[in-house]
């Protein structure tokens, strides 16, 4: 047994004040599992390019009484607001008709039992992060939507580290199951008031029912000294649509892992991202699609602008099953590096073993377009203002194709500002 | 107002311009003709400053200082615009950001305020129905999509809102059919005005029909080796190229 992280004694205080035997031995079996992993070097496929290292210098702890802090404000976009503070949940907006909450920290018997159904056919996988969340998990949220619901408000899982936060880890689980012919919008945001180190370990599970369609979002938008390790898991039944799209600011440490499942067949997936690591910040998304029956589509578009001394990693992974005929999956990474120093290391994976499908990837790291810049020098802009443009029109592209207005006049600024070392440069953007 | 003396250029390891001589007077409308290769869009390129494109040697005197020495920025600050041949889609950037952007840094070298967002937001929306663009193509990325004709009259469109001294129209004319090139020659003209030059580069006269120029040079092999009056371009329209070559030779 080893524990490199030092949370043993988090993990057991955390199963000494619980009376819950099913929960604990869920728990316990995770500790054991995370404690006989061995830690992750520089050999280990998954974690070649992301060192783990500075996650070993602090004792992490879970935080006793969760702070206060505001979060993640969209102006004007009426919604229903559940916000998290360190893990715990502060608030709650009234729920619409046909969306039950449970929570793992307040579950009646009979929600427990639920719970353990649930969570046993949880859709993990043995991602290293996954089983530290179910190792010391305090809370989780069960979101669970029922056929034919049409939710006109998204639901927005207002997450936020206040400024109390610092050296804990804070592990919570957000799972969705969204009925048949439902349709939402879930919006998920991660923001930071602490000085830091603080480690946010965030699962999330989705469910997306037959013919049901999901607009999701899932914002990483902490800077500073926060480590962001977690993975989003999602399963899509018959004819289901979903539409991720992710974002990561930079911060010390990011890493998402995300899996999606062609469950049913006829699915569509969109999955876009953008990551943006700048300073000496790291930003690492792993992808996988598994296209496990026929009939599935999948387009999967991320990019990345890093700059500084930032590196980023992006791994997609597309997985076509022998029984998973007529698929149609495509993954598009293109990165900028804007500084010599500056590093990213993309590899997509194609994995078929179906023989009637449509497949294409592609990974491209470039410098600015010459022609474009010329266009506009030509018009008079200077090469900084231009420069801040191109970069943010790079990014803006994949904003352009959001549904929501208000999701962009909140990241417009926040790329603007990213992109633009002086605010004049920036002016013409926003 | 512009004055090119024995201009020589290279594009990488290719010599294209051969000592071209051209003066352009303010209020003059230039037309150069000639037929491919001969050097008509290296001339467009050189002025404005495009990267990889050299001058051997020669000078370009632009309202009495040395245009080569400066950046292809400050040319256009100074007032110098080529309408590009291909002009470049920027797709993330809105047309009006960079339009915004271009008009206010051309502004601010000839030392006038910034214009408020509203009044360029009007103003904007005036122009491009004077080149009859829809309104919202203002809001679409820069060119992205555009169909040939529209890039043109997008560019146009900042040539009027830039109300640059010296215009230099790169083919602009191709591709267009003639509905396109009626508006294109309409937004042209409207431009013509005692202090401004303007150069027409093209490969056809039909444009020269809308746009009538004072004078017409032939450009071959890297040289201007005929001007005229209007009457040239008709006489190229009926005899060719050809005839110029043997002239030369």
């Amino acid at each position: 047994m080893s524990d490199p992280m030092q949370a043993e004694q988090a993990h057991q205080g955390l199963q000494a004040q619980s009376d819950w035997g099913w929960l604990k031995d869920w728990r316990a079996s995770a500790w054991s599992q995370f404690a006989a992993t061995p830690w992750p070097t520089r050999k280990t496929e998954a974690w070649k390019y992301t060192p783990l290292k500075s996650m070993l210098d602090t004792e992490w702890s879970l935080a006793e009484q969760p702070g206060t802090g505001t979060g993640t404000v969209f102006e004007d976009w009426d919604r229903t607001v559940i916000t998290l503070v360190d893990g715990k949940v502060a608030d709650h907006d009234a729920l619409p008709e046909g969306v039950t909450v449970r929570l793992l920290s307040k579950a009646t018997p009979e929600q427990r039992a639920q719970f353990e159904d649930r969570l046993s056919k949880t859709l993990a996988g043995d991602q290293l992060f996954t089983t530290f969340n179910q190792a010391l998990l305090a809370e989780a949220v069960w979101i669970d939507v029922a056929p034919e619901t049409v939710l006109e408000k998204p639901l927005h899982i207002n997450q936020v580290l206040s400024s109390s936060a610092n050296g804990r880890a804070v592990p919570v689980r957000l799972m969705l199951d969204l009925g048949g012919r439902s349709q939402m919008t879930l919006v998920e945001t991660f923001s930071s008031e602490s000085d830091g180190p603080v480690f946010i370990n965030p699962v999330t599970e989705i469910e997306v029912g037959d013919s049901a369609k999901l607009t999701h979002y899932h914002l990483l938008l902490e800077t500073g000294d926060v480590r962001h390790l977690g993975s989003v898991q999602a399963v899509l039944r018959a004819h289901s649509q979903m539409n991720s799209f992710h974002m990561a600011l930079g911060g010390v440490l990011k890493r998402k892992d995300i899996v999606v499942r062609h469950c049913g067949s006829g699915a569509h997936l969109q999955l876009n991202g953008v990551y943006l690591p700048k300073g000496k910040e790291h930003v690492d998304y792993h992808t996988t699609l598994e296209h496990e029956v026929p009939h599935g589509t999948s387009n999967e578009v991320f990019r990345g602008i890093i700059g500084d001394e930032a590196k980023a990693v992006f791994n997609g992974r597309i997985h076509i099953h022998k029984d998973a005929q007529k698929t149609l999956a495509e993954l598009s990474n293109k990165n900028l590096l804007t500084s010599h120093k500056a590093e990213i290391n993309t590899k997509p994976e194609l994995e078929i073993y179906a023989d009637d499908v449509k497949c294409a990837h592609g990974a491209t790291v470039a410098q600015l377009d010459k022609g474009s810049m010329f266009y506009f020098l030509s018009r008079g802009i200077s090469r900084q203002e231009a420069e801040v443009m191109m970069s943010f029109g790079f990014i803006n592209e994949l904003l352009e194709t959001l549904d929501d207005e208000p999701v962009k006049q909140l990241l417009r600024p926040m790329l603007a500002a990213l992109f633009a070392k002086e605010d004049e440069l920036a002016r013409h953007l926003v | 107002m512009l004055n090119i003396n024995d201009l020589h250029a290279r594009v990488e390891d290719t010599a294209i311009l051969h000592g071209l001589n051209l003066e352009v007077k303010p209020g003059e409308v230039h037309a150069i003709m000639g037929p491919n290769g001969a050097g008509k869009s290296t001339l467009g390129n050189v002025l404005a400053g495009r990267p990889g494109y050299e001058v051997t040697g020669g000078t370009v005197t632009y309202k009495g200082s040395d245009l080569l020495e400066l950046e292809a920025e400050d040319r256009a600050r100074a007032g110098v615009f080529l309408a590009f041949q291909y002009p470049v889609e920027i797709p993330g950037v809105s047309n009006m950001e960079f339009l915004k952007a271009s008009v206010d840094a051309i502004r601010t070298a000839r030392g006038e305020e910034a214009m408020s967002s509203m009044d360029f937001i009007k103003l904007a929306r005036e122009k491009c129905k004077a080149v009859d663009l829809p309104q919202d193509f203002l809001k679409r990325g820069v060119n992205e999509g555009f169909s040939g004709g529209e890039k043109k009259r997008n560019e146009l469109l900042q040539m009027m809102l830039l109300e640059p001294s010296l215009c230099i129209l790169d083919e602009t004319d191709s591709g267009l059919d003639i509905d396109a090139l009626q508006v294109v020659a309409r937004g042209v003209n409207a431009l013509r005005s005692p202090d401004r030059g303007i150069i027409v580069v093209t490969h056809y006269q039909r444009l020269l029909d809308y746009i009538v120029p004072d004078y017409v040079h032939v450009l071959a092999k890297g040289r201007i080796v005929k001007s005229g009056g209007r009457e040239l371009a008709l006489e190229l329209e009926k005899h060719g190229y050809s005839w110029i070559d043997e002239e030369v030779a």
